[in-house]
């Protein structure tokens, strides 16, 4: 376990997940939330758990997106608040 | 409705990506038992590969290659080939998914009977999974045709 890694990827998942509640536009929301998971992703690899990561990765970043792209086509792109 | 992309370069490196990631799914499949992976990861990359073709080639080309009913007979028939391995050991004599029994059908060792049967177990998962996630896809995608809709 690495420590420095670990505080690394803590600030990027916070940061990505902050962005994503904050920004309007709701594409780039899902688009950070890909990046969240792919963050996500590796901290789970560094926590020694590969399978939920290889999880993570092919269902919350690639299907996941895809489906969140296809929400945010059939409504509105901007965010009202 | 997602058409049919005007884009050489994106068309033709999807449809050369294609098999590599077929490939890699059913790597995940088959190493599943002994190795980070199983039938639920396995089956989303290979939906994954038919999500690609849907994104580059048009949905209507990639229906036609797998109808909604067919991935409705898909589903099914990963549902009934995890359930009827678990049944076919219930029949000889031992426990629900107690692969071990399965040594008796198969000329193996009963060590090698369980390996195969949830070998079986996952392809049957992985079927499932696939063909689920496919049709979810296509029906979240496929929303023009009914409501005028709005791009």
């Amino acid at each position: 376990m690495i420590i420095p890694f670990d505080i690394i990827l803590i600030l990027f998942i916070f940061i990505c997940a902050i962005a994503a509640i904050t920004v309007k536009d709701l594409l780039s929301a899902v688009m950070i939330l890909g990046a969240y998971s792919f963050f996500m992703c590796l901290l789970w690899t560094q926590m020694a758990a590969v399978d939920v990561a290889f999880t993570e990765a092919s269902v919350s970043a690639s299907i996941g997106t895809v489906l969140l792209i296809g929400a945010v086509y059939k409504t509105k792109r901007r965010s009202k608040d | 409705m997602i058409r049919e992309s005007q884009d050489v370069i994106v068309k033709t490196l999807a449809r050369l990506l294609v098999p590599f990631i077929v490939i890699y799914a059913l790597y995940v499949v088959m190493h599943g038992h002994h190795s980070p992976g199983g039938g639920f990861q396995g089956g989303v990359i290979l939906a994954a590969s038919f999500v690609l073709l849907a994104i580059s080639q048009g949905l209507d080309k990639i229906r036609q290659r797998l109808s909604e009913k067919t991935a409705g007979i898909l589903s099914s028939l990963g549902v009934l080939i995890y359930a009827g391995i678990g049944l076919l050991c219930l029949l000889l004599g031992g426990k629900y998914l107690d692969y071990g029994k399965l040594s008796k059908l198969l000329p193996v060792e009963p060590a090698q009977a369980r390996s195969l049967g949830i070998l079986g177990v996952e392809i049957g998962v992985a079927l499932a999974v696939m063909a689920v996630m496919c049709l979810i896809v296509f029906t979240i995608f496929s929303f023009d045709e009914d409501s005028g809709g709005d791009e």
